[in-house]
Formats: C-alpha cells, structure tokens, sequence
C-alpha cells in the first residue's frame, strides 16, 4: 500500500454546509489504477468528499472547505489554481444520470470535448466513439447517434454519462453513487466497466452498497458523520476490520 | 351524488362558464361596435394615415405602426438587459444578495403604469432629448431612423420607457425559468470542465430556451397592450415618420386619449375598431407564444 | 485562451446588464420618492382638490374612490374567480376546462384599456353616463382572470387523501369541497386575491372614460368617481407646476400602498403570480 503510486491525496480537509460541518480532518489516498471505494451511512460525508476532489463542493451557496487535496503533488486548493483544468483531469459521474436534454447522444458524448475550443470534425468522431467503446455503449447506440439522449434507459444514460466524462481523456474518475437508480442487470454492466476503466484510470466510487463496494474495489474507506473512520485494503475492511463502528457496518448492524 | 351536490356543481360551473361567455361578448360587441366604421372604410383603413375628425376621415397606419415599432424599440433594449439580469440572478451571483435584487424586481413590476409615464414626462423626455437622440444621432445618423430633431415626447421616448416597463416582467420569468433548469446539469457540465459561459451554454440554455421564449413573448404582449406610460411620453402625433425622433402614436393612446370625447358615432366607431386591431395583435402575439413553446418543447 | 476571453466578456455583458437593467428602476423609484415628498402633507389625504392658484388641497376624494371602486370590482371579480378556480380545480381536467382554461388566458392577456371599452358599450352607453360601477366591472374583469387562476392553484395543491377523507366520514361533496379543500386553499387564494387587488388599484386605462373623474365628494356608483390613477395622469399632463407636484405625491402614496401590500403578502407567501 505504501509503495503504491499516489494519484490524489487528501490531507487534513474539512468542509462545512452553511457552517455546519459535513467533513472533518479526511487525511486519504486515491492511487493510480486502483479503485477506491468510499462507503458509510447516508449523511456521513461520502459525497461531500468526492466533491472536494473536484471542488464542486464550494459551488453550493453557503459551502466552505479547509485543508489540502493534492493531485500529482500539486495542491488543487492553492490559490489561482486552475479550476477548469482541475475538473478536465478529475472526472465526475453523478447518482442521476444527467444528459443533456436538448442534446442528442453524439452531442452529449461530445460535449465535454468542443468545450476545449475548435476541434476537428473527424477527431471529435473518433473521441466519441471511442468514448462510447470504452463506455461499452457503442454497439447499443451506434445506429441513433442523433437520437436525443434522454430517450435512451436508464442504464444506457449513466453509460452515456461516462462516456461524456471518458471522452475528455480525464485522469481520475470520480463515480457518485454512479448505479443506485439503476436496475441489477444495468448495474452488472457499469461494474464490468469499472475493471476495464482501472487500467487507464484512477477510479473513486461512492456507493452505500457494500456489497458493491467488494466486488469493484481495491481499497474503501469508511465513512461516519464526516470522519474517515478506517481506510484500508476492501478485503481486510470487509474480513478484518480494526475500527469496532467499520465492524458494525458492515455485518449491517446499523445503517 | 346527492341533489346538494348537482345544485353546487351546477352553480361553481356557471361561474366557471361565464368566463369564456365573457370572451365571446366581449369581442362581439366590440365587434358590433366597430361596425359603421368596418364597412364604411374597408380595408384600407388599415393603410391609411388620414386623420381628421371634423371630416370624419379616419386611417390606423400611424397607430399601428406606432404600436408596432415603440414595442420592437422595448424588446430590442429589454430582452439582453433582462435576460442578463436574470442570468446574474441565477447563475453568477446566486445568494442572499441576489434573492433581494429578484425581489426588488418583482416589486417593479407592480408600480403603476401611470407613474412610469409621470416619471417618463419630467425625467426621461427631456433626458432623450438632450441626451440619448443626440448621441444616437452622432453614432447613427446616416440612417434616416436617427435622422430630423430631436423631440422629448417621441417614438424612441416611448420605445424607451416600455423598455422600463417590461424589463422586470422578462427577468423574472426567464429567472424563474432558469432557475427550474436542475442543478445537476449545470454540476454536470462543471466536471466536465466547462467554464461559467460553457455551463451556460451547454447546461441552461437548452433547458430554458422555449421557456425564456415565453417570457419575451409576454414581455410583449405587455408592451403592446400598454396605455398610460406610453400615451405621456410618445408625442401624440398621428403620422408616420422615417424618424424614431419624431413624435408618434399608438393604438392604446389614441383610445385613451380621444375616446371619453368622440364626437360623431363614426368616430367612436372607429376607436373601437382600433380597439379591434389591437385586441388582434394581443391575441396573435399571444398565440404566437404558445405555439413557439409548443414547437420548442416537442424538438426536445 | 480564447476560452478565458469568451468568459470574461459572458460576465462583462451579464454584470453590465445587470447594473443597467437596475438603474433606471432605481431612479424612477427615487424621483417618486424626492418629488412626492417634498409636495405630501395633512391636507393632501383629507382636502378635495383644489383649483389652480389656491394653496393646499388633496386628493381625498380620489383615495376613497380607488377604494369604492376596487370594491366594486371584488364583487364582480371574486365570485367568478373563485368558484370558476374551483371548478376547473376538481372538474375541470376535460374539454370544457380547456376551454374555460384557455378563455382565462387570452382574458388575461388582453390590454385593459379594451376592457375599459366593453365596459364603456356595456354600462356607460346603456346608462348614459360615466359611472363608478362601470369602472369598477372593468376593473373586475381584468382581475378575473388571476383569481380564477390562483384559485385553482391553491385547490389542487391540497392533498386528495383530504378530499377523500372528507368523503369517508360521510360528508357529501359540495360540503367537502367547500368546508375542507376550500378552507386548507383559503390562505393561498387570499394571497393572489391581495396580490390581485394591489394590481387594480394601479390601473388608469380602463377607468378614464368608465368611472371617469370628478373633483368632488361622490359616494354614488351611478355617478362620476375620482380614482387616484386617473387623478395622478391629469395633474401629470396639466400645464401647472402646483398639479404636477401633486402628481408626484399621489404617486407616491399609490406606490407605497402598493408596494406595502405585495411585500407583506409576500412575507407569508412564497409564489408571486404574473397577471
């Protein structure tokens, strides 16, 4: 675990909802090519963490955050840093799919692309379709490109989602709950796609099913009324916990 | 059902109905009204700018074409101002501070016309005069839109002041309407890393679009139908100028102002055939509105 | 780069807006204010108008027009409103409530000074003269149209598990729909009612040849009535500077009406509806 290479680092973060605290003092790792899983009741923070990992936390009105993350040893809090290019490298899928509405599937899974300026018309092509490969969508989708998104399932959206958020060539994906309004068959699919993602990514999944978490994660972390209780290997936090309260969690005996 | 139950239906539903039997009677008794003056000009009292009530010789050109322009003179001047004010509301300044400017106007919205034009009489008439024709004219002037002497009382002066009018009607419903664009689409396009302008214009703007159409289209709707402000400040002169300096009329103005002193029953038929027209115009607009919102939203 | 430039010049042109866009109403609401303080006094809420040259005078009879005449309007307009709103809240969802739906809006919709001209064929020419009723049913017309809407806003917001547990201690269905639903709506409904009568009060294009004006005491609806807009707009195209001024303060003491009501309204009600 200590030799492994660091991709992100929270060290000593607080953050506060209109000055109620929803996180505090998360000192944790994110490492390249792993999946870590952040996993806890509902209320504990979980989200609120991930959200300072691309600082979409401080959009809320009223929402405050202290400390340091650092992403390749560059503290992502330090002043003029630059937040566009924060949230290019860090990629976020949210709980809800959100596609664009007035977009069509191709727009959306390009979206994130032409922000960047003027790109070619073959190029953002490719990106798309290697996006919607990645996402395992392409086949399901490669007749209706010009189909409006929010016309596609559920499962099809949040695939569509990641896609949208793959095809900016990101550097760590940060997946919110990414399958808790999906249905099994659907979620089965997203879970195939986090293994094939950790290749090339440094993945950080929220998720309040434990079970979810054991079978996609390297590393979890525990969460609990905004502390970071145990961190470790899923296994052990699954088998050996050290934490009494991790213990209580996960054999289900509160939350 | 039991019979008290058939006898309040039966009563609410008669109050219920009378709303539409309302419209009807409305709009055939004006019709009924403006009967003498419909076939006694024709259609071309619409393309006519005769004027002359001792000749009982009447034309609705100059008002319609009053009406018409002071409202585009509004939209052109309230539509950017209002939609950027209801984007500063929403989307860049989204705090305490920006609840009370929403609210301040809201609360604009309901100063009496009458006031805008007492306002647009002392303050704003001889401010265009002296101020906003002139540099105009300097910018613009070889157009003959900003050409002639200036005037307080004018086209421009009334294009103006229903701009006023208009603009807190247009910011908040286009703030209400972007305000219903889910949060999680804008989130979405920040991780995405899009700026402020990009999340704007991939996130809100889509959503919001037919929407903030609605809202023009009201704003509109308000413009044409509005009679005090404009009838003070607009000159009340039925002619038909090149000039937006020039002193004008609308259909709302005319009414007001001629109609408690109709002399002949063709003149008082003829306001009501004004009267008529406008009524037309509003429901077109109107019409208009719902249909582009219509279309907008099944292209979604 | 040509990023940052873009979205500098997005909150340039937003914050520019914004200033402008805020400027003007500031400065009308500071003009009423200075000039309409400077001509308020005692005299200006109890005298009757008075003639050019002479000192003082009010607009006494003006004020309690307004009142006489928003009055008469909620007799016009309430019922209709009201029970109309009902209807379509609970039997309103076929074609008959598209219609009457959509006759609302297009009502609403109109400009008010075409309302003051049915008004005017309606009752002025029948009657033969100008009169306060005939101000006060244009007036009620144009609320029409809010209140209907209102209503049926606030009625379908109360729960139906009401209704039917109305209907389940065995109360008959008019009683229900009045006694329970319309009682748990009442304090919406009043707020647009409120927000709709502040609206009338500010209106002067139906009432200038409907209630027309008069300079002295009338508590007669057959008769000629002063309102304040209608007042305000004379002083304010008269040549004099002692009626001008009087315009400035009338105007001041309508907005402060206005403006007190829909504030405290708002206080207790977070919807605002646009007429």
């Amino acid at each position: 675990m200590d030799k492994l290479p660091i991709k992100m680092k929270a060290v000593d973060l607080n953050a506060w909802f209109s000055g109620k605290q929803a996180l505090s003092k998360i000192n944790m790792d994110v490492y390249s090519n792993k999946v870590t899983a952040v996993i806890g009741p509902s209320g504990c923070g979980k989200s609120t963490f991930v959200r300072n990992l691309n600082r979409l936390h401080e959009t809320i009105p009223g929402a405050t955050v202290e400390g340091a993350v650092f992403l390749d040893e560059e503290n992502i809090f330090k002043p003029r840093y630059d937040l566009v290019d924060l949230r290019r490298r860090v990629g976020m899928v949210f709980q809800k799919p959100t596609p664009f509405p007035t977009m069509s599937i191709y727009e959306n899974a390009a979206a994130g692309i032409k922000l960047a300026g003027r790109v070619p018309r073959p190029v953002v092509d490719q990106a798309v379709e290697t996006a919607l490969k990645q996402a395992a969508l392409w086949n399901e989708v490669k007749d209706c490109l010009d189909k409006p998104g929010i016309g596609l399932s559920g499962g099809q959206q949040q695939r569509l989602c990641i896609a949208r958020t793959l095809a900016v060539r990101p550097e760590v994906i940060l997946l919110d709950e990414p399958c808790s309004a999906l249905d099994p068959i659907s979620t089965g699919k997203i879970e195939e796609l986090i293994h094939e993602l950790k290749k090339e990514y440094a993945i950080v999944i929220v998720t309040h099913n434990m079970q979810q978490a054991a079978r996609v994660a390297d590393f979890t972390g525990f969460f609990l009324l905004g502390e970071l209780v145990e961190f470790d290997v899923t296994g052990k936090i699954f088998t050996a916990p050290r934490d009494k309260r991790t213990e209580d969690y996960v054999t289900g005996r509160f939350g | 059902m039991g019979q008290g139950d058939i006898w309040f239906k039966g009563f609410i539903f008669a109050f219920a109905a009378s709303i539409p039997l309302l419209l009807v009677s409305l709009v055939v008794v004006l019709f009924f009204w403006a009967w003498p003056a419909i076939i006694h000009f024709g259609w071309s009292f619409i393309f006519s700018s005769a004027w002359d009530p001792l000749a009982d010789n009447y034309g609705a050109l100059p008002f319609i074409y009053g009406t018409l322009v002071s409202s585009l003179i509004a939209l052109l001047i309230a539509v950017p101002l209002g939609l950027g004010c209801a984007i500063f509301i929403s989307e860049i300044y989204k705090s305490k501070t920006g609840e009370y400017i929403a609210l301040m106007v809201e609360l604009l919205a309901a100063i009496p016309s009458v006031v805008y034009g007492l306002w647009g009489i002392f303050v704003l008439a001889p401010f265009s005069a002296a101020y906003i024709q002139p540099v105009l004219g300097g910018m613009f002037g070889f157009l003959p839109l900003f050409q002639g002497p200036t005037s307080g009382p004018s086209l421009l002066t009334g294009g103006i002041i229903l701009a006023i009018m208009i603009l807190p009607t247009i910011t908040a419903l286009s703030r209400e309407v972007l305000q219903a664009v889910p949060y999680s689409l804008r989130e979405s396009a920040m991780a995405l890393g899009a700026t402020r302008w990009e999340t704007f214009k991939v996130a809100v703007f889509g959503p919001a679009r037919s929407g903030i159409i609605g809202a023009i289209i009201l704003g509109l709707g308000r413009a044409l139908g509005e009679t005090m402000a404009v009838t003070m400040v607009i000159g009340n002169r039925p002619r038909v100028s090149a000039s937006l300096f020039a002193p004008a009329y609308s259909l709302a103005a005319v009414i007001a102002n001629e109609f408690a002193e109709a002399v002949t029953e063709l003149n008082l038929a003829v306001l009501i055939e004004l009267a008529l027209i406008l009524l037309v115009i509003t429901i077109a607009v109107n019409g208009l509105a719902r249909y582009l919102v219509w279309q907008t939203t099944l292209k979604k | 780069m040509i990023r940052e430039i873009k979205e500098r010049c997005f909150l340039a042109a937003v914050f520019f807006s914004a200033a402008l866009a805020v400027l003007p109403l500031i400065a009308v609401l500071g003009y009423v204010f200075v000039k309409g303080i400077g001509a308020l006094d005692l005299n200006f809420f109890t005298q009757l108008p008075a003639p050019v040259g002479d000192p003082g005078g009010g607009m006494a009879n003006a004020m309690v027009g307004t009142f006489i005449l928003v009055g008469i309007a909620c007799l016009v307009g309430l019922p209709v409103g009201i029970f109309g709103g009902i209807w379509l809240a609970q039997y309103g969802s076929g074609k008959r409530g598209f219609i009457i739906r959509y006759s609302a809006d297009v009502l609403s919709s109109l400009p008010s000074i075409v309302i003051g001209i049915f008004a005017y064929v309606l009752i002025v020419a029948t009657m033969k003269r100008f009169s306060a009723i005939a101000g006060g049913f244009a007036l009620g017309i144009i609320m029409i149209p809010v209140v209907t809407r209102t209503t049926e806003e606030m009625v379908k917001m109360v729960p139906r598990t009401l209704y039917e547990a109305g209907l389940a201690l065995g109360l008959p269905e008019w009683r229900v729909s009045l006694q329970i639903v319309f009682r748990t709506a009442w304090n919406g409904i009043f707020t647009g009612v409120i927000l709709a009568v502040a609206r009338i009060m500010g209106e002067t294009a139906p009432l200038i040849f409907t209630a027309f004006n008069t300079m002295y005491w009338n508590l007669r609806i057959d008769q000629p009535m002063a309102s304040m807009t209608v007042q305000i707009y004379n002083y304010a195209i008269s040549p004099f500077s002692q009626w001008q001024a009087k315009a400035w303060a009338g105007s001041l003491t309508l907005v402060f009406i206005i403006l007190m009501v829909t504030l405290v309204v708002r206080k207790y009600s977070k919807r605002v509806y646009y007429g």
